[in-house]
């Protein structure tokens, strides 16, 4: 979407100019093509480091709540998957609404740095986005590559190109359509396994946890004053391999904590260091909830009751969960 | 999180064999069978932490010991107000302390002194249980069970057959917590 990025500019120009935002919220240039980072943006100079492409894969709804607590509006640039987490927090009372203007960009689905270095592809220099192919120009030549190739892994299962609340939108109706995948797939395919296969697959990906909290950093609706894992008291804060049980318990609660409110925008798993499949658990929890609860999807609207706040006096029995498997 | 088991029901006497019970019930039999680990003292005694609210299931527990039934000491009672009181963390705690199952008992739905909180334990308790089953724990380790104040014998029969499930699985060693062994 390197396309869109001029009117960008401009947008968050003039309604820097007008007075109407005091900030604009959006990706930053970096050192290399391959890693804009998340900025605020505070004079129309600096707009000239505003950046649009394939790597700005991160969901800016979380800084708004830092944001919420300075004064003033601010812009915000959200891709449609990320629209949704701003609807949880906005249901949450965790961002006021009026102080945000929405700007809806297209997207033709996010890249994973990774995933070209896999093919051998390094010295990245610039990379080109050509529709369907990336024209990347390296230290060793010019190289291509489909861009369903690199895509990455939460832009597999993509929710859609339709932006759940916006003030403005640029380019939304450019979007690439991207092959959708089954997203509980992973899930049922883990659901197939014995309890001790799944033990030991969790066990092999938990035990890498570092607990470095970039999960829980880059998780819109992780957005607690105070982390209960930030408590000293509890034992449990801040300690990586300190026990396979605290790996455990600390995604355990994570998940549980965002069940029902996780918009299942797979930041989780890309901000991982250790590469742990963290969507999965939250997969998981959504799965049930749409088997038991039925459909639900967090962040559709900014007034919905998330699952967990409401009941049926006909709900399943706890015992019972294992009989709605594969029930969708 | 209070672990401590001094909200033990007075009741809670150490377990005795039925007299009626056979003295060669199969492995799989749901009477508790204790006279068959006094003989080696090396028997696996499961540790259960049982949650129970304080309008229904405590009173349920309290009945059970007042009506001179049994149930095995392995059973730990801690009382909550409410079995939406519950929170996962408690739970998860409880295995990490060496718990080797949990159960948590509420008012019958619909019976809820606050009239709805056993409808949210009902959902919490089911996408909990579902979760630790997706991450290769047991799913037997855990069970929610209703027990009104006046099932004092349903409740002494419910504990009954969970420790010997409990017993059957034998210790729980996937979520437990190495520093909180002896």
């Amino acid at each position: 979407m390197q396309r869109i990025i001029g009117k960008m500019r401009e947008k968050a120009k003039e309604l820097l100019e007008a007075g109407t935002v005091d900030a604009v919220l959006g990706w930053k240039k970096g050192d290399f093509a391959y890693d804009p980072t998340p900025a605020f943006f505070y004079s129309t100079d600096e707009l000239d480091m505003l950046a649009y492409d394939g790597f700005c894969g991160s969901n800016l709804s979380k800084y708004l709540v830092e944001y919420g607590k300075e004064k003033g509006k601010v812009l915000v640039f959200l891709k449609p998957c990320d629209t949704y987490s701003l609807n949880q927090l906005v249901s949450e009372h965790r961002v006021d609404r009026e102080n945000v203007y929405v700007v809806g960009v297209g997207c033709d689905g996010m890249l994973d740095v990774q995933k070209l270095r896999d093919k051998g592809i390094a010295g990245i220099e610039e990379i080109e986005e050509a529709g369907e192919d990336l024209r990347i120009h390296t230290l060793y030549g010019l190289k291509t590559c489909p861009r369903d190739e690199a895509l990455l892994k939460k832009c597999q299962s993509c929710k859609g190109k339709e932006h759940k609340l916006f003030d403005d939108r640029i380019g939304a109706e450019e979007s690439r359509d991207i092959a959708n995948e089954d997203r509980f797939a992973e899930v049922a395919e883990l659901e197939k396994m014995s309890p001790e296969e799944r033990f030991a697959f969790w066990r092999a990906a938990l035990s890498s946890c570092i607990r470095c909290n970039a999960c829980r950093e880059a998780c819109p609706v992780c957005s607690c004053h105070t982390c209960i894992f930030d408590n000293a008291r509890s034992g449990v804060d801040a300690k990586a391999n300190a026990s396979e049980f605290e790996e455990n318990l600390f995604h355990i609660i994570r998940a549980f904590h965002v069940a029902g409110r996780c918009s299942d925008c797979g930041e989780c798993s890309r901000v991982c260091p250790q590469a742990i499949p963290l969507h999965l658990l939250n997969r998981k929890m959504i799965k049930d909830i749409q088997s038991f609860y039925g459909a639900f999807q967090a962040g559709d609207s900014a007034d919905q009751c998330s699952p967990l706040l409401s009941y049926s006096p006909d709900d399943i029995e706890p015992d019972a969960f294992d009989r709605w498997k594969g029930v969708m | 999180m209070p672990m401590s088991t001094e909200s033990q029901v007075q009741a809670n006497a150490p377990a005795k064999a039925p007299t009626n019970a056979p003295a060669n019930a199969p492995a799989n039999t749901l009477i508790n069978t204790p006279g068959n680990e006094e003989k080696d003292g090396k028997a696996f005694r499961p540790l259960i932490v049982s949650f129970c609210c304080n309008w229904c299931s405590y009173a349920g527990a309290d009945l059970a010991g007042s009506s001179r039934l049994t149930y095995p000491a392995d059973v730990k009672i801690i009382r909550v107000p409410c079995s939406c009181r519950i929170n996962p963390l408690f739970i998860l705690r409880a295995f990490q302390r060496g718990a080797d199952g949990v159960i948590v008992n509420g008012c019958h739905p619909g019976d809820c002194h606050y009239s709805t909180g056993n409808f949210y334990t009902r959902r919490r308790m089911a996408l909990l249980f579902s979760m630790l089953d997706f991450l290769g724990i047991e799913k037997e380790r855990t069970r929610v069970e209703w027990v009104s104040a006046a099932e004092g014998a349903r409740f002494a029969s419910v504990m009954r057959e969970f420790v010997e499930q409990i017993r059957r699985l034998g210790e729980n060693k996937k979520l437990g917590d190495i520093r909180c062994k002896e």
